[in-house]
């Protein structure tokens, strides 16, 4: 259950910072605070948009639908079923194939550095192993309790 | 359980207030117009794409060294050159400002000054941001550029002349001095008609400010 609560919390801050990026990327936010990075010229370039929408968008969607599964895994019926660890596994196992390639994009494309993504990354990697540890924590074949 | 959920509670509320917080602060404010600038000692004023006359004019301060301004160069530079330069919108007005830091980026400059001695300071200008490896090798780039040269056609003799005798070395100090009298700090700097310019730096934000003050005009 603690590592649930973990990722539920860790999706929470996701949430949040995604959240910061998109309302930057949508005029309504002045300035990143990114100290030494380079936010702004991360999030002013063109790979800022995937599909006409602003990444962060996606990463707010993402978020979002991570942390409903992981508050859904957090009632006692959901405690042992193995098709919502599935669920927050595989979600999660996007979010983190998503956030190596825009990490790519920042290294190797662009040569700059978000603070704001890097923080992202982190917890979406974080978030990755914890469902991954959870996937292999609840015994297969078991279903929800009625 | 309760705890946890208070806690999530807590952050929600936290970080939630803290977003709005900062969007009621809205967008930062453009800055006061700029002081005059500085002319340069033989009076040229930089090279320029675009229309005689437009409604707006963009001059850039760039480094040829620096990875922002290449990625500027190679990302958003091509559109505004199709959706406003082409079409007579906006002038884009190119200015060196060679950073001390930067190992090579005097060197490049000056090759982007003889290649406009032939008329090919774009073409030399897109060569050296496209190929923007030589920035991270540390090597001299001298054959390089020259190589550079030749692709785009330049009389290597006239070529290897200008630049042995750094022949537009005042015209990059003048720059310099003219970018620094304007307040200009790192690479991209934007003046849009003279002001500074605190925008993003994106094909789009640069298009909704051309329309924006393309409507003030008329």
């Amino acid at each position: 259950m603690i590592r649930r609560q973990a990722l539920v919390l860790l999706t929470l801050v996701g949430l949040l910072v995604a959240t910061y990026l998109w309302l930057y990327k949508i005029g309504m936010l002045g300035q990143l605070q990114c100290g030494t990075g380079s936010c702004e010229f991360v999030q002013a370039s063109r790979y800022a948009e995937l599909f006409g929408l602003p990444v962060a968008l996606y990463g707010v969607g993402g978020y979002a639908a991570l942390f409903a599964v992981g508050l859904a895994g957090l009632q006692p019926r959901f405690a042992a079923d193995r098709r919502l660890a599935r669920l927050l596994a595989a979600l999660a196992t996007v979010g983190f194939a998503f956030t190596l390639y825009l990490t790519g994009i920042e290294l190797f494309v662009l040569h700059a550095i978000c603070r704001w993504c890097v923080a992202s990354a982190a917890i979406m990697t974080t978030v990755w192993l914890l469902s991954l540890a959870e996937l292999r924590a609840t015994p297969s074949g078991t279903a929800p309790s009625r | 359980m309760k705890r946890f959920y208070l806690l999530l509670v807590a952050v929600a509320v936290i970080g939630g207030g803290a977003l709005w917080y900062g969007s009621q602060r809205g967008p930062a404010a453009p800055e006061p117009s700029a002081p005059a600038p500085v002319a340069a000692t033989d009076g040229f004023r930089g090279y320029t794409l675009g229309s005689d006359s437009p409604p707006v004019e963009v001059t850039e301060y760039s480094d040829f060294e620096c990875p922002f301004c290449a990625s500027f160069a190679t990302v958003q530079m091509p559109v505004i050159r199709e959706q406003l330069i082409a079409t007579g919108r906006l002038r884009w007005r190119f200015r060196d400002f060679p950073l001390p830091s930067h190992k090579y980026s005097r060197y490049a400059a000056l090759a982007a000054q003889c290649a406009g001695e032939q008329g090919k300071f774009w073409e030399m200008h897109d060569q050296l941001f496209t190929n923007h490896q030589w920035a991270q090798t540390g090597k001299n780039p001298r054959s390089l550029f020259r190589d550079f040269a030749k692709a785009i056609g330049l009389d290597l003799d006239k070529y290897d002349a200008c630049m042995d005798g750094q022949r537009y070395a005042a015209r990059l100090d003048a720059s310099v001095r003219e970018g620094e009298a304007l307040g200009v700090r790192g690479t991209p700097s934007f003046f849009v008609n003279g002001r500074p310019y605190t925008g993003r730096g994106t094909s789009d934000d640069f298009k909704a400010l051309v329309d924006s003050l393309t409507k003030k005009h008329k």
